[in-house]
């Protein structure tokens, strides 16, 4: 038999499993077409911070957060000297901090080894905030009964371009590192806009216990040619003043010292310092306009020197 | 199979297969030859933007919400040239030389308080009002020939749609990206922190469903500025959708509040 012959013969045995493999490619193509939908995100994100540039500098700010009265008063109950416990020194920050905190992002995907598919995507830890792991293979929220932990749980999905992940089963914890709390029953919506090099991530915090409303916040990042670690620094606890057994710093809210601090410094309203969710929207800023007595020229703390 | 029919079958099917991969072009049986008109940017967008929005101040309530201290920049990236200007921000002097609208350019009015209305005043251009400031911003889709008009506050807007999937216009999903510039210079704040007229704003809109059936608009600004900043000025502003118009409440610019 010639070698025509030959290849006659095996295209002449084969052609039905060869046309039902192009068959099967051919179905198969838009599949492949949402995977190309999908954004990089892997890398390290630096963050650019020139927005919410005041966020947590003084005890008593609660400037766009919208707190109800539960979760205005346990705020103002707060005590920052309770980070002197030695319990409570490494407790770290809320999922949420990701995007609320001065922090850059690590982001990296974990595939199936076989099917090349992404089983997760991780935000990496820092020194005090948990990494966040979002897992992509469909596997379901654990039940209510579950461990809360500081990093939460989180599934993900796409949406076209943009990474959408849920988050549940996070510790109580603080919105901000000066109080404003966050219950055990917060969720968490994240989504991870990419355009070119910026990283917009929005995280919208939905707390029954603390919150008037959804709580949103956004931020952006720019990717970096320089690594980020995956973790930070471990955090080490150490004698910072308070011994066992000592009470738990806190005030009692209605004798906060601070609660007038910023109104003072800056003519605020307190209404607005203290998380009113009326006061996030611009009807607001009419309702004050009339009361309002401009700020005298800034003298300290007004920006970074521009370089020479 | 007849091999007569297998290798044209494998052709067809290989072309197919390459098509549908490579270029996502769609194979009209019926009229291999023609080209459908392409959709009008209005009749292809891929997110609706449409509607009456208010802003969400949860972020730099004080340099938004209230007029900051004069010399206050903190958190703007800016150059020494431009430090001189925000200590001589003078408003008493803006308002006399018509110069009110400073702090509402399109740098600045994304974050200013209040409500945007969001139109297509034809198929190839989006319209955005604001309420503060009564500004009016045009994102066109198909530059204008005309060359370049004198420079104003609201700039001239270039709006492409940014989809996931190649670009594929099926996929119903992705962004709005525009870019504008020939601004008059003006202010990224209230209290005088500038931007010169060689500014250059790059504006992603992403839409987001909220709790309870609401819709979110996140606005991504990046500021390059070569004169008065160091680096990009970056800042994202959040837009909650409304159901209608009743609390549209248009106010002139003020260089003071």
């Amino acid at each position: 038999m010639g070698s025509h012959a030959v290849l006659g013969h095996m295209v002449r045995i084969r052609a039905p499993r060869i046309a039902f493999v192009l068959l099967v490619l051919l179905l198969w193509a838009p599949l492949t077409r949402s995977v190309f939908a999908q954004a990089e995100l892997s890398g390290s994100w630096n963050p650019r911070n020139t927005e919410d540039v005041s966020r947590d500098s003084y005890p008593v700010d609660y400037l766009g957060l919208p707190l109800n009265d539960e979760g205005r008063t346990k705020a103002l109950s707060y005590n920052e000297g309770q980070l002197a416990m030695v319990e409570r020194q490494c407790e770290g920050w809320p999922a949420v901090y990701f995007v609320q905190g001065p922090f850059g992002l690590k982001i990296w995907a974990d595939t199936d080894p076989i099917k090349g598919s992404i089983v997760s995507w991780t935000i990496g830890a820092w020194e005090d905030r948990a990494p966040i792991t979002i897992w992509m293979d469909g596997r379901p929220h654990p039940s209510q009964y579950a461990e809360h932990t500081r990093g939460g749980f989180t599934t993900g999905r796409w949406e076209g371009d943009t990474l959408v992940a849920e988050t549940t089963h996070m510790k109580a914890g603080f919105l901000r590192k000066n109080g404003p709390p966050m219950s055990d029953q917060a969720t968490m919506t994240s989504r991870f806009w990419r355009h070119g090099d910026i990283l917009t991530v929005l995280a919208v915090v939905d707390d029954p216990i603390y919150l008037a409303e959804p709580h949103i916040v956004t931020k952006s990042f720019g990717l970096s040619t320089t690594p980020m670690l995956p973790v930070g620094p471990p955090c080490v606890t150490t004698f910072e003043g308070k011994r066992p057994g000592e009470p738990v710093p806190h005030f009692v809210p209605e004798k906060n010292p601070f609660v007038d601090e910023l109104t003072k410094l800056y003519n605020l309203p307190r209404a607005a310092v203290l998380g009113e969710a009326e006061t996030l929207y611009p009807e607001y800023r009419k309702k004050i306009k009339a009361t309002y007595v401009p700020r005298e020229p800034c003298k300290t703390d007004c920006g970074a020197p521009p370089a020479r | 199979m007849n091999r007569r029919l297998f290798f044209p079958l494998c052709l067809v099917s290989l072309s197919a297969l390459l098509a549908v991969l490579l270029a996502g072009v769609r194979v009209s049986a019926q009229n291999p030859g023609a080209q459908p008109p392409a959709p009008t940017p209005r009749a292809s967008a891929p997110i609706d933007l449409t509607g009456y929005w208010v802003s969400v101040v949860n972020e730099d309530w004080r340099y938004r919400m209230v007029t900051p201290a004069k010399g206050d920049y903190k958190g703007v990236p800016i150059t020494r040239e431009a430090l001189q200007i925000v200590n001589a921000w003078n408003p008493a002097a803006d308002e006399a030389a018509g110069n009110q609208c400073r702090s509402y350019g399109a740098a600045a009015i994304m974050r200013v308080p209040g409500r945007i209305h969001i139109t297509w005043q034809d198929d190839n251009t989006l319209k955005l009002d604001t309420d503060a400031g009564t500004q009016t911003r045009l994102f066109r889709f198909v530059t204008p020939a005309a060359p370049p008009a004198q420079p104003t506050w609201q700039g001239q807007s270039v709006a492409r749609w940014e989809r996931p999937g190649r670009g594929n216009p099926a996929v119903k999903a992705g962004s709005l990206a525009v870019t504008t510039t020939n601004m008059k210079a003006g202010y990224l704040r209230k209290n005088g922190v500038p931007y010169s007229d060689a500014a250059r704003v790059t504006e992603y809109f992403d839409v987001s469903p909220m709790p309870g059936n609401g819709q979110l608009i996140v606005v991504t600004t990046i500021v390059d500025d070569p004169r008065y900043l160091t680096q990009q000025f970056i800042v994202s502003s959040q837009f909650k959708k409304e159901a209608d118009g009743s609390k549209w409440d248009p106010t002139p610019c003020s260089a003071t509040w």
